[in-house]
């Protein structure tokens, strides 16, 4: 049985893990090499690398990363952030990548998507997307939450699908860096709209935030980083909890 | 020497990364003498059949690797490599393959439903027979699939199978060619194993 998956995210500045919370106040907290091999060892089923960098300098600390990573932890490594153009694609890919995941870029440009998925395949194509509720409807933000862009989640989510993007991680900056669950009904009307992969992200505070999701919704994964990072919850307990649930996992 | 085909389709650095960290010699190659030279081949892939196909084919690659084959030379093709080695694909119209395995590559979508494509993410495998690429490893361990097209009317050669709403081919063998559809160089500690046992066949 498809297991479902729990990824731990890395948001890298300068060639070092940093989590904020509600995406302000980041703080240092260590070598994204480390971490990738501790959590490899621990069960995650796939990692997130988040380029937080604006600089060419942090830029090629993060390409330096990545490599170093990919050649030591043989789990699927996605990476995103900055991702404007094939050229962006190519950089990762080259470095180790297995997917790459657009989020402004896409908006930007939404060709990006179609172009990517014809070049690389769908499998590499992955949507990412920072939703909030705006007058009761779920709206994609840009530019890692700050910016409102009027497009409405669920049609994003669905031209994302259409054009080839291979998998979604949703994030929701309304329970983002709260620690008080998931957005189980922004997942739904996501998930309920497309076939592809859904990556929910954005609220694990515990265990049981991970039971509710998977219980609650068919997302195929669950993405945390400070919860992980800081040891709050450590992977390998959270399997064996998910699987105490009743819910397939990798052990 | 591990010769991993190179015909610009698909990434490689995993791959030369996992033979690498497992201390086994491996070069990249893209021509028949190079090819020649080495005591075993992988044939990876991801992307769409007819066009991987279509480039092997350019590289003069597509037979070498069907007289190596009869030499008894081990080879492994990975994911879309997997698929490669059949005899036909039905991915968007017909294709032929290399025809090392009897079999064809038909989409998932026909024949599962209700789940969603690709078959993406970690399954768990049943072993169908004994196989010297999962010496290592054990009846149940989980590795990493991606794809929307699958193996049939291969049921002699099948080593390996998964459960995505229906049973799904995930490895084969006839004799010294092996093929699996996941990514043993994707798949963790238990992909690792059976690169390392596929370096170990005889």
């Amino acid at each position: 049985m498809l297991a479902k998956r729990i990824i731990p995210c890395l948001d890298v500045r300068n060639g070092k893990v940093v989590k904020g919370t509600n995406f302000e106040g980041v703080k240092d907290v260590g070598d994204p090499v480390k971490y990738a091999e501790f959590y490899n060892k621990s069960g995650a089923d796939e990692l997130v690398f988040y380029d937080i960098t604006a600089s060419f300098e942090g830029r090629k600390l993060f390409t330096d990363v990545l490599r170093r990573t990919a050649e030591r932890v043989f789990i699927p490594l996605t990476v995103g952030g900055g991702i404007n153009t094939l050229d962006d694609f190519d950089t990762v890919l080259k470095c180790g990548a297995d997917k790459v995941s657009v989020n402004s870029g896409a908006i930007k440009d939404p060709s990006l998507i179609a172009a990517a998925a014809k070049k690389y395949g769908d499998q590499c194509v992955v949507l990412s997307m920072d939703v909030k509720r705006v007058d009761g409807k779920f709206e994609i933000f840009a530019k890692g939450g700050r910016e409102r862009t009027g497009l409405d989640a669920v049609k994003w989510a669905k031209f994302g699908e259409e054009h080839g993007a291979g998998e979604l991680v949703v994030n929701s900056i309304d329970t983002d860096g709260v620690k008080g669950g998931f957005d189980i009904e922004m997942l739904d009307a996501i998930i309920a709209a497309v076939n592809i992969p859904v990556i929910a992200s954005g609220g694990a505070g515990s265990m049981e935030h991970f039971v509710d999701l998977f219980k609650k919704t068919n997302a195929d994964a669950g993405l945390g980083a400070s919860v992980f990072h800081f040891k709050e919850i450590a992977v390998a307990d959270l399997k064996r909890k998910l699987k105490e649930n009743g819910i397939g996992v990798r052990i | 020497m591990i010769g991993i085909i190179d015909y610009g389709v698909g990434n490689l650095f995993s791959l030369k990364s996992s033979l690498r960290y497992l201390g086994l010699e491996s070069k990249i190659v893209s021509d028949k003498a190079a090819a020649e030279n080495c005591d075993r081949l992988i044939l990876p892939g991801v992307g769409a059949f007819g066009d991987a196909m279509e480039k092997l084919r350019k590289t003069g690659l597509d037979e070498t690797l069907v007289k190596e084959a009869e030499k008894g030379k081990p080879i492994l093709g990975i994911c879309l490599g997997m698929q490669m080695l059949f005899e036909k694909s039905y991915e968007y119209g017909e294709h032929t393959g290399l025809g090392l395995v009897g079999g064809e590559v038909c989409p998932l979508s026909a024949d599962v439903k209700g789940l969603k494509i690709p078959h993406m993410g970690w399954n768990d495998l049943h072993f169908e027979k004994n196989d010297p690429l999962f010496k290592y490893n054990r009846e149940g361990d989980f590795v990493y699939f991606v794809h929307s097209f699958y193996a049939k009317n291969c049921e002699n050669s099948v080593t390996a199978t998964t459960f995505y709403g229906v049973k799904v081919t995930a490895a084969v063998r006839k004799d010294n060619v092996f093929g699996t559809q996941f990514h043993p160089e994707k798949s963790g500690e238990t992909g690792l194993k059976m690169l390392r046992a596929f370096a170990e066949v005889k």
